[in-house]
């Protein structure tokens, strides 16, 4: 069919590529994130992978909703949309349903996308529509300044809750499993290798891709994911999951994660029980094990997933909009309006 | 076929078809009414039913009604009264005797006056012995009997015997209004022709209602209604719903556009998906979202795209919507948000008709978001509406709201079919211009911004919710620039009264008094003002098709008559809006029992202005 946006895209098919650098997707706005903020890196890291998707900007967009990380549209030198609150991932359906053949990024937090969005998270995820999910995961309401979020640990205390909250976290990672979602990673804020890896997959992955990043939001929950990140302590709390790699961790790398049935346990690779061929070796196309792998998130005995838990391929909702289109096309030739108009019982008076 | 009997001629007639919501009704109701469209009668309809699918068989609340008033002069109401009444139980009887004028017809269907069925009704006695019905005829019928005996040898279950009833109830309203058969018989072959028995058992049941009428001695006349006057022409029968679905698919037609609905079922307003998710040779994409919110949101998205979006509701939903709405309005993109009005507020009455809402479209958002409203006068009308909300929208990238109702949406009438070639064009100005580019320059004429869409090289620009720049449309909390960013996105929407038709004035252009309607009360209005115009009375009636903006002619039309009327089902919403705006001394006439005007209402109404007024 012709169509006034077929029309611009036929003419934007001779358009040349530049090479670009990660400077060509910086806006001209300031970034106005506070001095510290974790957000800075997964700008800084979405801006050096997009050069090598080989996506042009104008066929990229941002989307976002409400909150402190829902500003990275504007900074992003692309297209770009920052919605309301929690709709950020409708808004984005919408437009790559519209458009299949546009990259539509959303940009979210854990209380945009995990709170008031959660309903339409979990929708676009099953539906496998081809949209790149990031969810900055800071545990914390920073642009209402401090109450605790649906990801914050339980007992947490904030403005909103003096003696302690009383909700049970989400864990973004199993929630997203748990809707079905083909593509499921977790990367960190201060690891800018490990998040352009994970970015990079994420993109390149057909279908909805889903990364929780762990954000350091230094001023209303500075720390909270320190263990995780820093020197002193990440490497025992740490495991960096990988596909066909068996599960090692420790600073001495001597200790593993080994499967006593559906269980992860910690094994020491030093005492002589146990070797690396006894542990849990990560496969990402295996559903049943990125549920028990995203299911370790909490658990204070085991060390904290990061990496890719899951990604296997599944016919995305745009695709077969258009099969559908195409098929009753195929069968029925073109919609005519006219013909429409003047189908079924008709009579004529003089 | 042809009859032995005597006929005698009627100008109109209107028929009401009552029963259990499982009875078939409602498809009784719409063969009757295709058939008499194709013999040329003028008609309206109006379909009765309650929210509960399968009530409890004999209830009072289960008993679902099918309205239709034809005949050889122009039609523009359901019927303020029924002249049959054809009631397949106690409790449809019971619902709807007030509908029928006296002396009118009932026909029954003896089998559902049993014991059972007369307590469920709440009747001591059977009002078919009690004489509570000597001022009405009478026909009692044993339908029920007759179609298993009809059915006897084919070795049906008893609830498919059951279910062909209604085709006896039509075949007998087909013989006593001397319509044929034969376009129900091709409907029947068609819609179940991998149902044998359902087939033969529905064909034979409907040829042995047209023969128990022609044959027995019960029914003594037959009528004809001759085929009404009408602007020459083809037509075809459609609802409200069906109208407004291709309404929009010819508005993206126009505009070269691919028609993208992000929705979420709703009563009245869920034919309108249905209709369009046909459609897919059309390029139709139908989304239908996890909730209202997704509904809209996902067409704003899909408008960001450039797309012609739209997203169908009932009011409920518009209340959810808001926010979104909201968004449309500071993004400035162009989507069409359709509410099928019904009973309110909360759930209310979801399938019965209220013109309660339009408050909430012209104002029930936070903040200053202005919308243009336009809004439906006929079933037919909807689809005319439908297009012109969509011209509005992409021409000055706004959301436009098109109110339409549940009377509209179930709704029918004859329809005269358009062509194509005689819709405007709608013209869509992609930007795709470099030079000079700024995400929120104004056109000087309409004030409206450039569409640049995704995959335009050059105009990567970002949008939101947060306030605009003028021009630049970065983000500003200048107060200066804010309230002028508030007065400008207001203008623009004012400045469409210039790209609008003025009102119609239907009647002399000056007189004693002026009926300002809106929206599916047109008919009623219609009727009421024709009558007391034919007595000489110097009432005009205008309805407004637009608004927000209003037509501009609307304050002079009000200055030419000495009194106004505003008949609206709903506490007075646009004479609030019209005594504001005009500073008139208009009056209202409220009704808000989640069923449409009487044309009588109306009519008394009038009369009893005018003679207070004089």
């Amino acid at each position: 069919m012709s169509t006034r946006v077929n029309e611009i895209l036929t003419t934007a098919a001779s358009f040349e590529m530049p090479k670009y650098s990660s400077k060509d997707f910086s806006s001209d706005q300031d970034v106005r994130w506070c001095p510290g903020c974790g957000d800075y890196s997964i700008l800084a890291q979405t801006q050096r992978v997009m050069p090598e998707l080989g996506i042009p900007r104008h066929k990229t967009v941002f989307v976002s909703g409400i909150g402190c990380s829902s500003r990275f549209p504007y900074y992003m030198e692309t297209y770009g949309f920052h919605g309301i609150h929690g709709r950020a991932t409708a808004i984005a359906s919408g437009l790559k349903v519209a458009r299949p053949d546009l990259s539509v990024w959303v940009v979210t937090g854990d209380g945009d996308g995990m709170s008031i969005g959660g309903n339409h998270f979990i929708h676009l995820l099953r539906r496998n529509i081809d949209v790149k999910v990031l969810l900055f995961n800071n545990q914390i309401y920073g642009l209402t300044k401090g109450q605790y979020s649906p990801t914050s640990e339980q007992g947490k205390v904030t403005k909103s809750t003096p003696q302690g909250s009383l909700d049970y976290p989400f864990n973004p990672a199993a929630l997203a499993l748990g809707a079905s979602a083909t593509f499921v990673a977790r990367t960190l804020d201060r690891d800018p290798k490990h998040m352009q890896m994970v970015l990079k997959r994420a993109a390149e992955h057909k279908g909805t891709s889903f990364v929780e990043l762990y954000q350091n939001c230094n001023v209303f929950n500075d720390g909270a994911f320190f263990q995780f990140t820093e020197k002193d302590t990440k490497d025992d709390s740490l495991v960096l999951i990988e596909h066909g790699k068996p599960l090692v961790f420790g600073k001495e790398k001597d200790r593993g994660i080994k499967l006593d049935g559906f269980t992860p346990t910690v094994v020491s690779l030093k005492d002589g029980q146990h070797s690396v061929n006894d542990l849990l070796v990560h496969n990402e196309r295996d559903t049943t094990l990125s549920f028990i792998l995203a299911d370790m998130t909490y658990k204070a005995s085991l060390p904290r997933p990061v990496g890719i838990f899951l990604s296997v391929e599944r016919p995305t909702y745009e695709d077969l909009m258009t099969a559908q289109i195409e098929h009753a096309r195929a069968k029925r030739g073109e919609g005519d309006m006219d013909k429409l108009l003047n189908s079924g019982d008709t009579w004529v008076i003089s | 076929m042809s009859s032995t009997k005597q006929t005698q001629s009627l100008e109109e007639v209107t028929i009401r078809f009552a029963g259990d919501s499982g009875d078939g009704m409602q498809l009784t109701g719409t063969q009757f009414t295709n058939t008499t469209a194709l013999l040329g009668n003028d008609l309206s309809t109006f379909p009765d039913y309650p929210a509960e699918i399968r009530a409890p068989q004999g209830t009072l609340f289960g008993v679902s009604g099918f309205q239709i008033h034809f005949g050889s002069t122009e039609i523009h109401t359901p019927g303020d009264q029924c002249d049959v009444l054809v009631a397949m139980n106690a409790a449809a009887l019971k619902v709807n005797l007030n509908t029928l004028i006296d002396g009118g017809a009932i026909i029954v269907n003896t089998d559902g006056f049993s014991d059972k069925n007369l307590k469920l009704a709440g009747y001591a006695q059977s009002p078919l012995r009690d004489g509570s019905l000597d001022k009405y005829r009478l026909y009692e019928v044993d339908i029920t009997k007759l179609t298993s005996l009809a059915l006897q040898d084919l070795n049906l279950s008893s609830k498919l015997v059951d279910r062909s009833k209604n085709f006896f109830a039509l075949g007998m309203m087909f013989w006593m209004y001397n319509r044929p058969i034969e376009p129900t018989v091709d409907w029947i072959y068609e819609k179940f022709k991998n149902k044998p028995d359902i087939k033969e058992a529905n064909t034979r049941v409907l040829k042995a209602g047209w023969n128990y009428g022609e044959t027995t001695e019960i029914f003594k006349v037959r009528y004809e209604v001759g085929p009404a006057k009408l602007t020459p022409g083809k037509y075809r029968n459609i609802t409200g719903n069906q109208a407004t679905a291709w309404g929009l698919m010819a508005a993206a037609k126009k505009a070269k556009l691919e028609l993208f609905l992000g929705t979420y079922p709703i009563t009245p307003a869920s034919d309108i998906l249905h209709e369009l998710s046909i459609y897919k040779s059309f390029g139709v994409k139908t989304f239908q979202a996890e909730d209202e919110i997704a509904g809209i949101t996902s067409a704003i998205g899909a408008a960001f795209g450039g797309a012609l979006a739209t997203t169908t509701t009932s009011g409920p939903g518009v209340a959810l919507k808001s926010e979104a709405m909201g968004l449309a309005v500071m993004v400035e993109l162009p989507v069409v948000i359709v509410n099928v009005q019904r009973g309110g507020p909360s759930t209310g009455l979801p399938t019965k008709t209220e013109q309660a809402d339009l408050l909430q479209a012209v104002y029930g958002r936070n903040g200053e978001a202005p919308i243009p409203v336009v809004a439906a006068a006929t079933p037919g009308d909807c689809f005319y509406a439908a297009v012109e909300a969509s011209r509005i929208a992409l021409k000055y990238m706004t959301p436009v709201i098109l109110l339409t109702d549940g009377y509209l949406a179930n709704g029918s009438e004859p329809w005269l079919i358009p062509s194509m070639s005689a819709l405007p064009d709608i013209g869509v100005p992609f930007r795709t211009e470099k030079e000079g580019f700024l995400p929120y320059l104004r056109d000087e004429k309409t004030l409206s911004r450039p569409w640049a869409i995704p995959g335009t090289p050059g105009l990567e620009h970002r949008i939101g919710g947060l306030e605009k720049a003028h021009l630049t449309g970065n983000i500003s909390y200048d107060p200066k620039n804010h309230e002028f960013m508030v007065r400008l996105r207001d203008e623009k929407i004012e400045r469409i009264a210039h790209d609008i038709p003025d009102a119609v004035v239907e009647g002399a252009a000056s007189g004693d008094l002026l009926v300002v309607g809106w929206g599916g009360t047109y008919g009623a209005i219609k009727s009421a003002v024709t009558k007391v115009q034919s007595r000489g009375l110097k009432v005009s009636q205008m309805h407004l098709k637009h608004l927000n903006p209003m037509p501009k002619n609307v304050e002079t039309v009000f200055k030419s008559f000495k009194h106004i009327l505003v008949p609206e089902l709903n506490l007075g919403q646009l004479l609030k809006i019209l005594r504001s705006k005009y500073l008139v001394p208009a009056v209202g006439l409220d009704k808000i029992q989640g069923l449409p005007f009487r044309s009588v209402e109306i009519e008394a109404k009038i009369e009893e202005l005018l003679k207070g007024g004089k």
